[in-house]
């Protein structure tokens, strides 16, 4: 990459920051940091809340989907929402990582890392959800292509089947690109680890990486492109997620805005977490001086844009269903802002319209407290808006005689607080074993600054 | 990359700019194959110093990309048209448009993980012992510091000790094998 112009780097990284600073921090965080009573509290929790899913798990196999409040008309309930909520969490990540990185913005320096994992391991729950959905959740391989004694393949012409290879592709590539740059991090730990277990370890993980420039080359080289592949995958896989639904001949569902739909919904929620993930963890790691306000003002202006996106989505389908005079397009629409779900839209609106507004303001941008709020409203209100299309597209069937509500159950809840349990299980040993930041693009940013050297020493012109 | 030949001096720097120049007085008076340079970051024009050809590496993701994107297809095609067939009130066998979800997704991942794995094999990783890793000075390579390495035994046209001393690196030690 290029040599940073001094502007784009001012605001970035502190001027006092060196290489030797920043690897001393960053490593500092996974190798000499205690865990102290916070993050213990909080892994214990989410320990709590997994075991929670694990059992429930274990409880679905044993009696069946019944145990949640599916029925008919209403067969996805809880579950294809915490899908499509998790999956779309982690396109956020990959968006800010990849596309980001071709756009050489060199503000996504300090958020890419823990973007991707928060990618990789929203990816990983989500996967869950359509699995143990199924309802024979153990026959899942069905869904793989294999020469079988039943001489059955797939069927390729449904989005379910779709859905797979895009969740497989998706999961498999994020893991790779999160874990090549991760490389020349565990790289820096093992130099740092001592002698003992955590040297071996992060030795292992780090594969022998030494930091020679042809390696570099290589590196750089396969960075670049699996950052291409990885910004048509975001839209392809949830363009996927999108056809679940527009195959369907649904009011509500059936309709053409879905795939870009999704996806602005996916970047929306995706870039709601980050902040939300980003905020509280720069504030208990200390790590202020590499995600900055300026960090924080560019995410949120981000949020701003892609939520507009969304808004005109919500406008966009509202006006099509009613300039097409379809009644069961206009009965669904008013159903949805008007029946007995229209709660749930007016909640949706508040979070993932109004509350975005008060992003205009340069004072609300440079809070972070309120930016942690309105990204968890925005959160909330992006799982609703899921749950919304879902529940109101099928509880009001063609037929009045099959027309039903959905009452999620005790084992619905237990499993959404699950996912975030497993998730949290995920995230919170990650802030303690891995590199948090990537180090090496943190130094490259360091050394692009004209007035520091390598050892740290000011020259002051 | 070659094995370790059985001596090679090491020579450490400070900053990306004397490194930079270093490379560029040793590569007047050494082979490429006999120079490997060590930087915490990747430094900008510093593979191109050494004369490294281009890589392999994006043809080698064109061609995981093309077997995946045409794998997968031949296989839905094979399955949907000769092995299953379904027919569905005569609707064709080789409905190709649905076919092309899955092909996307797995070229993609046909072209990333052969990347990664000509990126490791190009780079002779993993590789988790390194005579290199028994310097002491060499720690702080995923640091903050600048290194060169000449094998003298690669290379015996130039007095090799000499030559990196008038660098005035910060330090020079022996590897050994």
């Amino acid at each position: 990459m290029a040599h940073v112009p001094q502007e784009s780097a001012a605001g970035l990284l502190a001027r006092e920051e060196s290489c030797a600073s920043i690897t001393d921090a960053i490593t500092s965080l996974s190798l000499r940091r205690r865990s102290g009573r916070l993050w213990l509290s909080g892994f214990a929790l989410a320990v709590l809340l997994m075991l929670g899913l694990m059992f429930g798990i274990g409880w679905l196999l044993a009696l069946g989907v019944g145990i949640w409040g599916l029925n008919i008309p209403i067969a996805w309930g809880f579950a294809i929402t915490n899908y499509v909520w998790w999956i779309a969490i982690g396109m956020g990540g990959t968006f800010i990582s990849a596309a980001l990185y071709l756009a050489r913005q060199e503000w996504r320096t300090s958020l890419s890392r823990y973007a991707e994992a928060m990618t990789v391991f929203a990816v990983s729950v989500s996967g869950l959800f359509p699995i143990l959905h199924l309802g024979r959740p153990w026959f899942f391989y069905w869904l793989f292509p294999y020469p079988n004694i039943m001489k059955a393949w797939p069927q390729w012409r449904s989005s379910l089947e779709w859905d797979f290879f895009a969740i497989l592709a998706y999961l498999i590539v994020s893991i790779l690109y999160w874990y090549v740059g991760l490389i020349p991090d565990f790289a820096a730990l093992r130099d740092r680890a001592g002698r003992g277990t955590r040297a071996r370890l992060y030795g292992l993980l780090a594969l022998g990486w030494r930091g020679e420039a042809r390696h570099w080359r290589r590196f750089e080289t396969l960075s670049l492109l699996l950052a291409g592949l990885a910004v048509p995958l975001v839209f392809s896989v949830h363009s996927m997620v999108a056809l679940d639904f527009s195959e369907a001949v649904l009011p509500g569902w059936h309709s053409t805005i879905f795939p870009p739909f999704f996806v602005a919904g996916a970047l929306f929620s995706g870039f709601a977490m980050v902040l939300a993930l980003g905020i509280p963890m720069r504030h208990w790691l200390g790590l202020e001086a590499y995600i900055t306000p300026r960090h924080l003002e560019n995410m949120a202006k981000l949020l701003l844009a892609v939520g507009l996106f969304v808004d005109y989505s919500y406008v966009a389908e509202i006006f099509t269903a009613l300039y097409s005079m379809d009644r069961y397009d206009v009965a669904l629409t008013l159903n949805r802002m008007f029946g007995a779900y229209a709660w749930l839209f007016w909640t949706t609106i508040s979070c993932n319209v109004l509350t975005i507004q008060f992003l205009w303001w340069p004072r609300v941008r440079a809070s972070p407290v309120a930016l942690f709020l309105i990204s968890v409203a925005v959160l909330i209100g992006m799982w609703l808006e899921r749950f919304m299309l879902i529940v109101t597209s099928l509880y009001r069937d063609f037929l009045p005689s099959s027309w039903g509500m959905f009452y999620p159950t005790f084992w619905d809840i237990a499993f959404l607080l699950g996912s975030l349990g497993l998730f949290f299980f995920l995230y919170l040993l990650f802030l303690r074993l891995v590199p948090v930041i990537s180090m090496f693009e943190l130094r490259r940013l360091a050394d692009a600054r004209p007035q520091a050297s390598a050892d740290g020493a000011q020259v002051r012109s | 990359m070659k094995g370790p030949p059985s001596c090679a001096l090491l020579a450490e720097f400070a900053t990306a700019e004397q490194l930079l120049a270093a490379v560029a007085k040793v590569r007047q008076k050494a082979y490429a194959r006999s120079v490997e340079v060590y930087s915490p970051f990747p430094v900008e024009g510093l593979a191109d110093l050494l004369g490294t050809r281009s890589s392999r590496i994006p043809f080698g993701m064109l061609v995981g990309a093309i077997a995946g994107g045409f794998g997968t297809y031949a296989l839905e095609w094979y399955a949907a048209v000769i092995d299953y067939p379904l027919n569905i009130g005569g609707r064709p066998l080789a409905s190709w448009p649905a076919f092309v979800p899955a092909a996307i997704e797995m070229s993609i991942l046909g072209a990333a993980v052969v990347g990664v794995l000509s990126m490791l094999l190009g780079n002779g990783l993993p590789r988790v012992r390194h005579p290199l890793f028994a310097v002491p000075a060499f720690e702080r390579a995923s640091a903050d510091r600048f290194f060169l390495l000449l094998h003298t035994a690669a290379d015996d046209s130039v007095d090799s000790r000499t030559l990196l001393q008038s660098l005035a690196p910060i330090s020079l030690s022996e590897v050994g094998e």
